[in-house]
Formats: C-alpha cells, structure tokens, sequence
C-alpha cells in the first residue's frame, strides 16, 4: 500500500505544482495510514532527497535522459511501472498541461477511476470521495471513485505546500523507453514571465483599456508585485495581448491568491475562468459593473487615473521607491 | 482520410447553475443547450477547414448521450460533416464516455480523432487522453494549431510558459483549444442540409463505469465587495497588504 505522486520537472526543476501534490499527497498518505512515494522521470539539477520535507518518504526515479522532454506516451508507461514497484492505491497528479496528458491515459490503462480538478482532500470516512470543480468553477461536485486503484488530479493552486523534516530514499527506476511517436520540433517558451497557471498574484485588463499602448499599467503593476499577466477574451480577439493570457470559459482558468481585474466587466464567462481566486480586485469606472458583486475589493474609478497611484504605493509596500 | 469529431453538449454558458434532487442532479429547467465551445469553435471548425481543403476526407461526428442531445448534433452537423453517431447512453463516467467513443473509433478506422480541451459542464479535460490510450494511439492535448501533410499532422501544443511545436503520424487523437480555429456561424443551406444527413443511433458496449457522482454544491456566497475611494487608491494598496495579506 502507497500513495503515489508524479513529480512534474521541467528542464531538471521541480514544479510548484508538484510540492502542492506532494504535500497533498503527503496528507491523503496520512489519512489512509499508509505512506508517501514520488516517482520523478528524467534527468533534474535538483537533490531529490531533500524532497523528503514534502513529506514523500521514498522516490522512485527513472533517471534517463530519454525523458528529460514530456511525452504522454512514454511518461505514462513509466509511471505505471512505478505503480507497480510502489504497490500504490492512489496515484496523485497536478492537474496542470502534463497531468491532463497522462492521468487520463493511466486511468484507462490500468482501469484507475480518475477525478481532475480535485480541490480538497478526499473524503475517506465512507470509500474514496473526492470534491471537484464542475461548471468552470461556478460550482463544486463529489465524485466517488470505485476502482482499487485510484488516481486524483490536483488543481493547481488550490493546495497548500507544507514543509517538515525528513528526506526521502531516492531508488533508481529502470524502465525501458520506447522513441516518442511524437516528435517535438520547436518549443517556444515566454522567457523572463510567470506562467499564469502557476501564478499566486495575476493582473489582468479588459477592453476597458481602450487598446494595446495602455498595457503599461498592467505589466508594471505585475512587475512590481511579482504578478503573471491575464486579459479578457475580446482583448485577446483583437490581438492587443497573446492568446495564452485569455482567461475565462473559453481560456485559461486559473486560482490565484489575488486576481486584479482593470476594466473588465465581468461578463459570466469571464467569471468562470476566475472566481477560484481567493481575493478578487476589481477597478471599473462603472459602478453597475457585475465583477463587483464577485469581488473583495473594489474601487470605482477610472483606471487611467487610479492605476499609477496603485503602482506607486505597491512599490512602496515592495520597498522600491 | 477519415476524421472524427467528439461533440458534447453542455448548458449554455450563461445558464443558471443550480441543483435539484438533493443535490444530486443538475437543474435542467429552462436551460439551454448548446455544442461545447471546445468541440465547436475549434475542433469541429478545424475539422471542416481540412475537409475543405481536401473533399475527399470523410468526416463524422459522435456524441454519447441520449436523444436529447439530438437537437445539438443537428446543430453541430448544420456548420459541416457527413454523418454523426449518438451512442445512446447517459453517463458522466469519462471512463464509460471515452471507451464508447474508442468502439465507434476502432470499427470506424478513422485516421484522426479530434476533441475538445474540457467539457465546460465537468471539466474532465480526461476524455481525450483516455481515447488515445484505449486505441494505443499518440494524444496530443491542448493543440491551437493543426496542419497536415500527407499523413504527418504538425501541431502547436500549450505547455507551461508557453507552446511547442510538434510532428506526428497519423492515427493521432488531438484535444483542441482557442487557435485552431475561427467560430463560424451556420448559413440557411448548412442548417436545411443538416436536416436530411444521417444521424446514426448505436447502442453501447457493456463498460462499468469508475466514478460516480455523490452531490454538487455551490460555492458559499462572498460576503461583499469593500469599496475604496478613487481619490485614495493608495487605501486598496494598504488593505491588501495589511488585511488580505495577498501582496
Ligand atoms: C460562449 C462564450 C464564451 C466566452 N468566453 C469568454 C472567456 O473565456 N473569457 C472572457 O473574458 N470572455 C468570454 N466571453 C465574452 C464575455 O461574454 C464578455 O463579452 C467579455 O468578457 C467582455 O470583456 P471585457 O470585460 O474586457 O469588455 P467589456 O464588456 O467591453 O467591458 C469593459 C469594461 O471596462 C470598463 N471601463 C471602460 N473604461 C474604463 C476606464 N477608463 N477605467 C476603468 N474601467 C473602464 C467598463 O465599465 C466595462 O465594464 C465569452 C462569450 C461567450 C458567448
Ligand atoms: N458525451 C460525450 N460525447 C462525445 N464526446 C464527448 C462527450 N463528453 C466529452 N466529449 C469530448 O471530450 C472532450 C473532453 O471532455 P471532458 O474530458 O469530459 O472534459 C470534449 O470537449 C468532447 O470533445
């Protein structure tokens, strides 16, 4: 018996997803009465042993290079071999792009009831229940799993990673990896950005902004509190911002601690890809605006006025002015 | 060249969620009903736009649902494709959904299976993958770009931080997000064409299902927005800080 957790690298780093699914792991470990064991695939800069504080006691590792690049296909093949050497009944994901890819293909593989998007811990008092998010997050459901073998995708941001003492015993996995049917050819990373979806403050604008050469405020108030940047579905359209900042229904959903919204008017569909984040500023200068009945704070005024006073006191509170 | 598209339908996005039965079943009272955005703006769209290039490629749809999401397939089937398939089954098992579709897939030889990202009613973002792993096919998930030569797709796919760009053979099964495509909206010949294409009813093959659902709830209400003057935006910037403790 074991509670497994996929430990998602990118480029030799482990990801903050992953200390919040080892730490939630950690904790669904702990209710079962049984421990914690991470499996990490591929080469990583990083000690895997000091993991351990997580509160994962062994770490299975297959330390191949074949795998340094994610491949749905090879990654899952290879976490099912760590089911087995783990003797796992749980197998715990982030529900980040990697974990979408291949807890599916493990669930079916292995005939593992899977729940993504899970945000709390499992109920255990009467089989294996899990709480989700359904309707973009607009509401929650509890999912109950049937299977022997259970797998859980954790939304990212929605656990908090807990530290203690304790290292873990790192074990070499060997597994046979086939060549990926699918060949990468380009990656084209946004160097020097916070990826929104790991993102704890987000800033984002709407087409209150009136266009493209306003985003100033936007990206200098991110700069300062070490924020990722967002925009509505319109200013997207229009090409005044990447598609990857879209937000919403039909975008990224994300779940930040703070989530400052400049003229946007918080259409329902805006609302869906949000209302996760546990503090919500809006700045509008329509005082009917729907974003102020989802939001924490508020301040109905106009953004091209407002916002530079906002950056100059945030500077301050950062200690750089 | 055969392509198939999974289409689900899900309440319109401004619908009122609430819930019924205990809590147990969603409140289906004066929804209404439309094709997932996912399968519809980009999947299903891409699909035609491929279709188009090449009329020779065959291309089918498939629901699993009951003969309520008739309504929607017609709708699908009004902006492009030859036929749907509805295997007629009610589950919100993604397990139960994704092996139906593998059947269909298998028995259909189809040499691309097109999805959306997530179904915006349960947000499973599950089907695809498990279809891919089912057929023992490649699965490339969350793509916003798609382009064949010959039998070699090149897709632009999300990764954290950014995209890659990646080459496959075909059979390959694609999840399909914001990018692939432009929303279209169905002209009179699509919507009377569709009305004479075949919509195929098939019965499902005996899978258990691994999940189920126990009960929905709502979000508990926020307690109210504390508004701060706009002559003293400074304030918000206080408040965060000392009372939120978010920056
Ligand atoms: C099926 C479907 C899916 C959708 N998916 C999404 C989605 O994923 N994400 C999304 O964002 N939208 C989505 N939409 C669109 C959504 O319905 C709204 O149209 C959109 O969110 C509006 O964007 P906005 O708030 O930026 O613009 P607007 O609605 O135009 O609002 C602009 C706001 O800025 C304020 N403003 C103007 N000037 C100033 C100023 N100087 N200072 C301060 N405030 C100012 C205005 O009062 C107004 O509230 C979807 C729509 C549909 C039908
Ligand atoms: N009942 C269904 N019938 C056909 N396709 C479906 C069904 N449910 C989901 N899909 C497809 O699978 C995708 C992902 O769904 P999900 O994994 O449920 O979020 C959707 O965008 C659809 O393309």
């Amino acid at each position: 018996m074991s509670v497994l957790i996929f430990i998602d690298q990118a480029e030799g780093h482990i990801k903050k997803a992953a200390l919040e699914a080892m730490s939630y792991g950690a904790k669904v470990a702990a209710q079962l009465g049984t421990t914690a064991e991470g499996i990490v695939l591929g080469s990583v800069k990083e000690d895997l042993a000091a993991l351990g504080k997580y509160g994962v006691k062994k770490i299975h590792h297959v330390n191949n290079a074949a795998l340094d690049h994610f491949d749905a296909q090879t990654y899952t093949h290879a976490i099912a071999e760590a089911v087995k050497a783990s003797g796992a009944d749980v197998v715990i994901f982030s529900n980040n792009v990697d974990g979408k890819a291949i807890a599916p293909r493990l669930s079916a593989q292995l005939k593992a009831g899977l729940v993504s998007g899970a945000v709390a811990l499992p109920d255990t008092s009467n089989g294996f229940v899990v709480k989700k998010t359904v309707f973009s997050g607009k509401a929650f459901a509890n999912i109950a799993i049937s299977t022997p073998l259970k797998i859980v995708a954790l939304n990212p941001n929605s656990y908090k990673v807990e530290t203690a003492d304790g290292t873990a015993e790192v074990a070499a996995l060997n597994v046979t990896v086939e060549t990926p049917k699918v060949k990468v050819t380009a990656v084209n990373k946004v160097t020097g950005e916070i990826p929104l979806s790991e993102a704890e403050i987000v800033v984002s604008g709407g087409r209150g902004l009136k266009g493209p050469e306003n985003w100033g405020m936007i990206t200098d108030l991110a700069h300062v509190l070490g924020a990722a940047t967002a925009c509505s579905r319109p200013v997207a359209d229009a090409h005044w911002r990447p598609h990857h900042e879209h937000v919403g229904q039909t975008g990224l959903a994300i779940a930040p601690n703070l989530y400052i919204a400049v003229g946007i008017s918080g259409a329902i569909q805006h609302l869906a890809g949000v209302n996760r984040s546990k503090v919500i500023v809006v700045i509008n200068k329509d005082p009917e605006a729907p974003f102020f009945k989802a939001a924490d704070y508020g301040i109905v005024g106009d953004a091209f006025e407002v916002m530079p006073k906002i950056i100059a006191a945030a500077k301050k509170v950062k200690g750089m002015a | 060249m055969k392509i198939l598209v999974c289409i689900s339908k899900t309440p319109d996005t401004t619908a009122k969620i609430a819930f019924t039965d205990n809590n147990t079943k969603f409140a289906q009272d004066g929804v209404q009903w439309i094709i997932n955005p996912y399968d519809e703006w980009y999947a299903l769209v891409r699909a035609i736009e491929l279709k188009e290039k090449d009329p020779s490629t065959v291309l089918h749809l498939v629901n699993v649902g009951t003969a309520d999401a008739d309504a929607v397939i017609r709708k699908a089937l009004a902006l492009g494709g030859d036929e749907a398939i509805r295997v007629n089954a009610d589950s919100h098992d993604s397990f139960y959904i994704a092996s139906q579709i593998a059947e269909v897939a298998r028995s259909g030889g189809y040499d691309l299976v097109f999805t959306g990202r997530e179904t915006i009613d349960y947000n499973g973002s599950s089907i695809g993958g498990m279809v891919a792993e089912l057929l023992g096919l490649p699965y490339v998930s969350l793509a916003s770009k798609f382009d064949l030569n010959g039998t070699t797709a090149t897709i632009t796919r999300e990764i954290e931080g950014g995209e890659e760009i990646c080459e496959v053979a075909l059979p390959v099964v694609v999840s399909c997000q914001k990018g692939m495509a432009e929303q279209r909206i169905p002209n009179m010949k699509g919507i009377m064409g569709a009305r004479t294409k075949p919509l195929k009813v098939v019965e499902p093959t005996a899978v258990d299902a691994l999940t189920s659902i126990v009960s929905f709830e709502l979000p508990p209400a926020k307690a109210g927005v504390k508004l701060v003057s706009a002559d003293n935006p400074e304030e918000l910037v206080r408040l965060l800080h000392e009372e939120a403790k978010a920056i």
